[in-house]
C-alpha cells in the first residue's frame, strides 16, 4: 500500500446524491427495457391486471343496483314484484361474491407476476454486476471505494428492481383502475363524473410533488446518517485511541452534532409528508362533499336514483387507494433514477485491460520473463510511475528489486500479470508481448503474492487452496509447509477447517503473510513474484520461509520486492529503484562495493542501533 | 459476459473446496416481554404530552372514519325522504367531520413520528454514550460490525414499531367502533355482516407463521447473497490474481437463483391473503344485500343504513390486516429491543468515586504498589507487581507474549481495574482522581496507530481543541512528519482516507506521534509497533521518539534494540511478576532473561548473516 500514490483514490464514478430530472426517462426507459425481455410475463401482467380493475369497478355497481331494487319495489309493493325484488337481490349477491373472487385472485396474480418480472430482471442484473466487476481491472478498482461498490450492487439494484414493481406494475394498476372508473363515471353521470374526479389532479399533483421531494430529502438524510454511522463506527473502532485520550465528551460531541442535523432534516421530511398526505385528504372530502350535495339534490328532485348515489360514492372510496400510492410511484422513479444511473455506469464501462482480439493461450516454451524499456504512468500524460526498466529473468533464477517507499516497486510487479498495462516498452515471456496472449493463460502462468494479505471468511483450507479448489490435501499441507504455517494450523481447534476472519480465529500479520504465501505456491505457476509478501513476518521465520520458499520455486523465475534486504540478498540479480528508475544494479555483494543507495541500506539495516545510524549517516557511508 | 467462459479449464471430478460469502444470523422475530416493553417505554418519559396527544388524535382520527359512512348513509336517506333541511344539516356535519378527520390524521400522525425519531435518537445516544464508559475487556470482544448492526438496525427496528403503535391504536378504536356502531344500528344486520371477521383471524392466525418463515428465507437468501457480493469485491483483486472468476460466478450464481425462488415464494405468501380478504369480503357484502335488502323491501330498514353497511364491510378487513402487521414489526421490535438493552446493560466497571478530584498539579510520576491483575480474577496476568517510575525518566518494558506489558500500560491508564494493590499516577491512587483528568495528563500511543476519517490536521488535534494550526504544525516537525505532510496534494487539509490507507504504516505513526505531542501529557505510554517498516522512515520514527521522550515521564513497551538501549531503565517482566530491572548495561552484565532474549534473537539471525556476509550485526529487529 505505501506504493500507491495518495491521490489515487479521486472520484471516478459520479456520486449521485440528487436526483437527476433530465436523465430520468433514459435511466428509466432503460430499466424498463430490461422488464421487456421478458414480453409474455409482461403481457400476462397487464392483462391480468386489466381484468382486475375491471372485476373491482363492478363493485360500485353492483352495490348501487343492489340500493336500487331494494327501494324500487318498496314503492310500488305488491307481493309478486317483492319476489322478483328478492330474485334480483339475490342475483346481484352472488354476482358481488364472483366480482370480489374474481378481483381477489386477478389481483393477487398481478402482484406476483410483477414480483416475478422485478426479481427475475434484478436476478439478471445481480449476475452482470458481479461478473462485471470481477472482468473491471485494478485500475478501476484503485479510484472505487469498495463500499461504494458493495452499496450500488445492493441498495442501488434494489432500487431499479422496485421500479419495475412498484413503479411500472403499480403505475399500471393505477393507470386502468383510474381511466376505468373515469370511464363508467363520465358515462353515467357526467357532471358529478367531473365533481368526483376533481380531487385527482389536486390529489396526483400534491403527492407527485410530495414523492419527488421526499426523495431528494432522503438522499440529503443517507448522506448525514452516513456521517453519523462513519462517527459511530470510527469510535468502536478505535476505542483505544478514544479512552486514550479521554474523547468521551468529544465524541459524543460529533455525534451529537451529527444527529442534530439529522432531527432536523427528518423534521422536515415528516413535515413534507403529512402537508402531501393532507392536501390528499383535503381535496378528496372536498370532492365528496360537492358530489354528497349535488348528487343529493339530484336525487332529491327526482333525477337520479339513491342507487346511482351510492354507486358514485363507492366509486371514490374505490379511488382513494391507488390514488395515494402516486407518491410512491414518483418516489421510485425518482430512486431509480440515480439508483439505475449508478448501477449502469458501472455495467457500462469497458475494463481497461482486456483480450486483444487475436490473443492466444500463453506456450511457453523456456518461461523466460523480460521487461523491455517498460514505462508506466496511472493517467495519460501523467506522472511517470515507471520508466525505462528493463531486464530478464530466467526459470530458475530469482531477481531481487529494492527501493524506497513510493519509488513504483509494486506497480512494477503487477505489471507482469497485467493488472495494469505498460504505458510504454514491452514485457514478453519468451520473446511474446504478454498484451498477445489471453489474461487467463497469462495469469494462470505468473503468481503474484501481494504485501496486503486478502483472506477470504472461509475456512484455512478453502484460503489456502484460493487459487486451485481442486488440489489434493497433500498440496495443499505441502504448500503450507513450504510457507511455515503448516504447524500453526495443524494445532488450531479443527485444523485446516477453522474458519478465518471476523467469525473466526484471528491470525497475525504475519500468520496471514504465510498464508498468502501458501496460496501463491499451490498453482505453481512459472512465474512468481513476491510484493514485500514478508514484511510482517518476525526474521527467524522469514529465513525458513525463505529456504522453503527456494525450494518450491526453484524451477520458476522468481521476482522478489522486499524493503528487508535479507529477503533478497541471495537474488541472482538485484535492481534498485529509486523514483521509478532503476538506479543500480547488480549482485549483493557488488552493490554493496558499489557504495550507492544499496550499501547506505544495508549499513542502516545492518546496525544494531538506528538511532545512531540516524545520527551519523557520513560515518555510514564513509 | 463473454470473459465468463474464458477461465474454463479441465476440473477434476471433486467438488471444489469453495465458498463466497457469510451471512449474519440473528433472529428478528422476539416474542413479547412485558419487561422489555415497560423499559423500553419508559423512554417515552420525557415525551409524555406528545405521545398522549398522538394517542388521543388517532382515537379522534378512528372516530372521525366511522362517521363518515354514517353521515353518508342518513344523507341517502334524507334524500330518499325528501329531508331538505336534514340534507342540508347533514352535508355541513359531513364537511365538519371530514375536516376534523383530516386535522386529526396530520396531528396523530407528525406527533407520533417526530416522537419516534426523538426517542431512537435517545436510544441510539445512551447506547453509544454507554459504549464508552463499559470496560475495554467487553470492547476487546466486540464485532464492531454487529454492534452497528444495533446501532443501526435494530434501533430502526423500533423506530418503524414506536411509528406504527399510534396507529395500531386507533385500529383498535376503528375496529371496535365499526363493531359496536353496526351491532347498535341493526343487532341482526351486523351480526350476520361479522361473522366473517372470525374467519378471518383465523385464517391469518394460521397463515401469519407460514408468512413468517417465509419473510425469514427470503430474507437470509438475500444476506447470503448480498454477503457474497461484499466479500468478492473487497477481495476483488485476490480473485482476479488467482482467476477464480468463473468458479466463484458459478457459485454467486446459485446464491441469486435460491434468492430469486425465496423472493418469489415470499411474495406468494403475501399475495395469497389478497383472495382470501376478497373474497370474505364479498361474502360479507353479499349477506348484507340479501339480508340488509330484503330487510328494505319490507321497511324494517332504511335504504341509508343499507349504505353504511355497505361502506363499512368494504372497509372492514383494513384495521385486521394492519394490526397484524404491527404484530409482526412489534416482534421484530421486541428482539431488537432485548438486543439493545442487552448491550445497555454490560455493566460500567471503571466508575468515578462520588468525591474524585481532578489531577492537578502533580509530580509525574507512575508507582505500583503490590499490583495483582487479571482480565479474568481466577488468572492473574500480573502478580504482586511494585516499581516506580520517577519524573522524566523512561522505563522500557521487555518481556516475552503475555508477560503482562500491555496490562501493565493499560492500568496506568485505568482501562481495567486492579484486583490487589495500587496503581499511584503523581501520588494519587487512580481511582481516587476524575478519569477525564488522569486522560488529560497520561498521553498514550498505541502499537496500531488508528486515524480518523477527517482532514490530518484534525487527527493531530484530536480531543486538544486547544491547540492552534501553529502548534499542529510544530508537533508534525518535531516528529519529522511536516515533510511528508506538505507533501500530499492539500497538506494538512489533505483527507484521511479509509482508516488512513492512503499513508504507509510508518506515516501513521508519525501523524500519531504528532498527536500525542500536541497533547503535551506529561506522562506518556508508548507502546511501540512491532510491524516491520522500512528503513527510511524508521529513521524519522527513532528520531521522533527521541523528542516525545524529552522532558515526560514514560513507560514505553520496546520490540527494538534501539529503544530499549536509550532507555533510563529496562524492567523485564517474565508471566506476570517482575525479573530484572536496572539500564542496559547492568542486566548485560547480570547474564539474565535480559541477556538471554537480547542475544538470542541476535543469534538465531546472525548466524546466516555472518554466513553470507561476514558482518557481525544485522537487525531490524521486529
Amino acid at each position: 500500500m505505501s506504493d500507491s500514490p495518495p491521490d489515487r483514490r479521486g472520484a471516478a464514478l459520479s456520486d449521485a446524491q440528487t436526483v437527476d430530472v433530465s436523465a430520468m426517462p433514459k435511466v428509466l426507459a432503460r430499466i424498463a427495457g430490461l422488464a421487456m425481455r421478458y414480453p409474455g410475463r409482461v403481457a400476462l401482467t397487464v392483462v391480468t391486471s386489466l381484468f382486475a380493475a375491471a372485476a373491482s369497478l363492478a363493485l360500485p355497481r353492483l352495490l348501487g343496483r343492489a340500493v336500487d331494487e331494494a327501494r324500487h319495489l318498496l314503492a310500488s309493493g305488491g307481493a309478486t314484484n317483492a319476489e322478483a325484488a328478492r330474485h334480483a337481490l339475490m342475483i346481484t349477491a352472488g354476482l358481488v361474491i364472483l366480482a370480489t373472487t374474481l378481483r381477489g385472485f386477478l389481483t393477487a396474480a398481478a402482484g406476483y407476476l410483477g414480483e416475478y418480472l422485478s426479481q427475475r430482471v434484478a436476478q439478471n442484473l445481480r449476475l452482470q454486476f458481479f461478473q462485471q466487476l470481477q472482468r473491471l481491472s485494478f485500475g478501476f478498482h484503485d479510484k472505487v471505494h469498495s463500499g461504494d461498490l458493495i452499496t450500488r450492487g445492493m441498495l442501488d439494484l434494489e432500487g431499479a428492481r422496485v421500479f419495475i414493481q412498484n413503479g411500472m406494475m403499480q403505475g399500471l394498476t393505477m393507470a386502468l383502475l383510474l381511466g376505468f372508473c373515469a370511464y363508467m363515471m363520465v358515462s353515467t353521470e357526467p357532471l358529478l363524473a367531473v365533481i368526483g374526479l376533481g380531487f385527482v389532479p389536486v390529489a396526483g399533483f400534491a403527492l407527485g410533488r410530495m414523492g419527488f421531494l421526499l426523495r431528494v430529502t432522503w438522499l440529503r438524510v443517507q448522506r448525514l446518517m452516513s456521517v453519523l454511522t462513519l462517527t459511530m463506527e470510527e469510535n468502536l473502532q478505535g476505542i483505544r485511541v478514544v479512552r486514550a485520550f479521554s474523547g468521551k465528551r468529544f465524541e459524543l460531541g460529533k455525534f451529537d452534532a451529527a444527529s442534530e442535523e439529522v432531527l432536523d432534516l427528518q423534521a422536515s421530511r415528516i413535515t413534507l409528508r403529512f402537508r402531501g398526505v393532507s392536501a390528499m385528504q383535503v381535496s378528496f372530502y372536498a370532492s365528496l362533499t360537492i358530489l354528497l350535495w349535488f348528487g343529493g339534490a339530484k336525487v332529491l328532485n327526482g333525477q337520479m336514483t339513491a342507487g346511482r348515489l351510492t354507486e358514485f360514492v363507492s366509486y371514490m372510496m374505490l379511488l382513494q387507494a391507488p390514488i395515494r400510492q402516486i407518491a410512491m410511484i414518483v418516489n421510485t422513479a425518482a430512486r431509480a433514477t440515480s439508483a439505475g444511473g449508478r448501477l449502469f455506469e458501472v455495467l457500462d464501462l469497458e475494463p481497461e485491460v482486456a483480450d486483444a482480439p487475436d490473443a492466444r493461450p500463453l506456450a511457453p516454451t523456456q518461461g523466460v520473463l523480460r521487461f523491455d524499456r517498460v514505462g508506466f504512468s496511472y493517467a495519460p500524460g501523467g506522472k511517470p510511475i515507471l520508466s525505462d526498466i528493463s531486464f530478464e529473468v530466467a526459470p530458475g533464477k530469482t531477481l531481487g528489486i529494492v527501493g524506497p517507499p513510493g519509488s513504483g516497486k509494486s506497480t512494477l510487479a503487477n505489471l507482469i500479470p497485467r493488472f495494469y498495462d505498460a504505458t510504454s516498452g514491452a514485457i514478453t515471456i519468451d520473446g511474446v508481448d504478454i498484451r498477445q496472449v489471453t489474461l487467463a493463460s497469462l495469469r494462470r502462468y505468473v503468481g503474484l503474492v501481494q504485501q496486503e494479505a486478502f483472506l477470504f471468511d472461509a475456512s484455512v483450507g478453502h484460503n489456502v487452496a484460493y487459487a486451485d479448489p481442486w488440489a489434493e490435501d497433500a498440496r495443499i499441507e505441502d504448500a503450507a509447509r513450504t510457507a511455515q504455517i503448516h504447524e500453526h494450523i495443524a494445532h488450531l481447534p479443527e485444523g485446516y477447517e477453522t474458519r478465518v476472519g471476523e467469525r473466526g480465529v484471528a491470525l497475525s500479520g504475519g500468520q496471514r503473510q504465510r498464508m498468502s504465501i501458501a496460496r501463491g505456491v499451490v498453482p505453481e505457476p512459472g512465474i512468481m513474484v513476491f510484493d514485500d509478501s514478508t514484511a510482517a513476518i518476525d526474521a527467524v521465520t522469514e529465513r525458513k520461509v525463505r529456504d522453503g520458499l527456494a525450494h518450491a520455486t526453484r524451477a520458476m523465475a522468481t521476482v522478489i520486492i522486499a524493503h528487508r534486504l535479507s529477503s533478497l540478498m541471495h537474488a541472482d540479480e538485484i535492481l534498485v529503484i529509486d523514483d521509478g528508475r532503476v538506479v543500480e544494479r547488480g549482485s549483493h555483494a557488488s552493490l554493496v562495493k558499489q557504495g550507492g543507495l544499496y550499501a547506505d541500506l544495508y549499513a542502516l539495516q545492518t546496525r544494531s542501533s538506528l538511532i545512531e545510524a540516524a545520527a551519523e549517516p557520513q560515518e555510514v557511508r564513509a | 459476459m463473454s470473459h465468463a467462459a474464458a477461465g474454463t479449464e479441465a476440473r477434476p471430478r471433486r467438488t471444489p473446496r469453495a465458498s463466497l460469502g457469510s451471512p449474519e444470523g440473528d433472529d428478528i422475530f422476539g416474542t413479547f416481554d412485558t419487561r422489555v416493553a415497560r423499559r423500553f417505554f419508559s423512554y417515552l418519559g420525557p415525551h409524555k404530552r406528545a405521545f398522549v396527544l398522538a394517542q388521543v388524535a388517532a382515537v379522534c382520527t378512528a372516530a372521525a372514519q366511522i362517521r363518515i359512512p354514517l353521515l353518508i348513509g342518513r344523507i341517502t336517506h334524507a334524500v330518499v325522504q325528501h329531508d331538505l333541511a336534514g340534507f342540508q344539516g347533514l352535508l355541513v356535519q359531513f364537511a365538519l367531520t371530514a375536516a376534523a378527520l383530516a386535522i386529526s390524521f396530520y396531528a396523530a400522525e407528525w406527533l407520533s413520528q417526530r416522537l419516534a425519531q426523538r426517542v431512537i435518537f435517545d436510544v441510539r445516544r445512551a447506547m453509544f454514550a454507554h459504549l464508552q464508559d463499559v470496560s475495554l475487556s467487553f470492547m476487546d470482544k466486540t464485532h464492531v460490525g454487529r454492534m452497528m448492526a444495533r446501532l443501526q438496525g435494530d434501533v430502526g427496528a423500533l423506530q418503524e414499531f414506536l411509528e406504527t403503535t399510534t396507529g395500531s391504536v386507533g385500529d383498535v378504536v376503528l375496529l371496535v367502533g365499526i363493531a359496536v356502531v353496526m351491532l347498535t344500528t341493526n343487532l341482526r344486520l351486523g351480526l350476520l355482516a361479522l361473522t366473517v371477521l372470525p374467519a378471518l383471524i383465523a385464517i391469518r392466525a394460521v397463515w401469519l407463521p407460514y408468512s413468517k418463515t417465509s419473510f425469514r428465507q427470503a430474507r437470509d437468501a438475500s444476506s447470503t447473497a448480498n454477503s457474497a457480493l461484499a466479500e468478492n469485491i473487497n477481495g476483488v483483486r485476490t480473485v482476479q490474481e488467482t482467476r477464480r472468476e468463473q468458479l466463484n460466478f458459478e457459485l454467486y450464481s446459485k446464491m441469486t437463483w435460491a434468492n430469486f425462488r425465496a423472493q418469489t415464494h415470499a411474495s406468494w405468501m403475501t399475495q395469497i391473503m389478497v383472495p382470501t380478504v376478497d373474497v370474505l369480503t364479498g361474502l360479507a357484502t353479499a349477506i348484507v344485500i340479501w339480508v340488509g335488502g330484503t330487510a328494505v323491501l319490507g321497511g324494517q330498514l332504511d335504504v341509508g343504513v343499507l349504505v353504511a353497511f355497505f361502506l363499512y364491510v368494504q372497509r372492514f378487513f383494513d384495521p385486521v390486516r394492519m394490526l397484524s402487521m404491527q404484530y409482526t414489526i412489534m416482534q421484530r421490535a421486541m428482539a431488537a429491543a432485548h438486543r439493545i438493552f442487552e448491550v445497555l446493560d454490560v455493566p460500567v466497571t471503571i466508575t468515578e468515586k462520588p468525591d474524585a478530584e481532578p489531577l492537578t498539579a502533580f509530580e509525574p510520576t507512575v508507582e505500583f504498589r503490590d499490583v495483582t491483575f487479571g482480565y479474568d480474577p481466577a488468572r492473574p496476568i500480573l502478580h504482586d507487581i511494585s516499581f516506580k517510575v520517577r519524573p522524566r525518566e523512561v522505563v522500557a518494558l521487555v518481556g516475552p507474549t503475555g508477560s503482562g506489558k500491555t496490562s501493565i500500560i493499560s492500568l496506568t491508564h485505568r482501562f481495567y481495574e486492579v484486583d490487589k494493590g495500587q496503581v499511584l499516577v503523581g501520588g494519587h491512587d487512580v481511582r481516587d482522581v476524575t478519569l477525564d483528568s488522569l486522560g488529560r495528563h497520561i498521553g498514550m500511543v498505541l502499537q496500531e496507530p488508528f486515524l480518523f476519517t477527517g482532514t490530518i490536521e484534525a487527527n493531530i488535534r484530536y480531543n486538544t481543541e486547544a491547540a492552534t494550526h501553529d502548534d499542529v504544525v510544530a508537533a508534525a516537525k518535531a516528529v519529522s512528519a511536516h515533510d511528508f505532510i506538505t507533501r500530499l496534494p492539500d497538506g494538512y487539509a489533505t483527507e484521511v482516507g479509509q482508516r488512513g490507507r492512503n499513508l504507509s504504516v510508518g506515516q501513521r505513526q508519525l501523524i500519531s506521534f504528532a498527536r500525542a505531542l500536541v497533547a503535551d501529557p506529561q506522562i506518556l505510554i508508548l507502546d511501540e509497533a512491532t510491524a516491520n517498516i522500512d528503513s527510511f522512515t524508521e529513521q524519522a520514527i527513532q528520531k521522533a521518539l527521541k523528542v516525545l521522550f524529552a522532558g515526560r515521564t514514560c513507560m514505553v513497551i520496546a520490540h527494538r534494540l534501539a529503544t530499549i538501549r536509550d532507555a533510563d531503565r529496562i524492567v523485564v517482566l517474565q508471566q506476570g511478576r517482575i525479573l530484572e530491572e536496572g539500564p542496559h548495561g547492568a542486566l548485560m552484565r547480570r547474564k539474565g532473561l535480559y541477556h538471554r532474549l537480547y542475544t538470542s534473537a541476535h543469534a538465531s539471525f546472525d548466524d546466516e548473516v555472518v554466513a553470507k556476509t561476514g558482518d557481525a550485526e544485522f537487525a531490524t529487529r521486529t
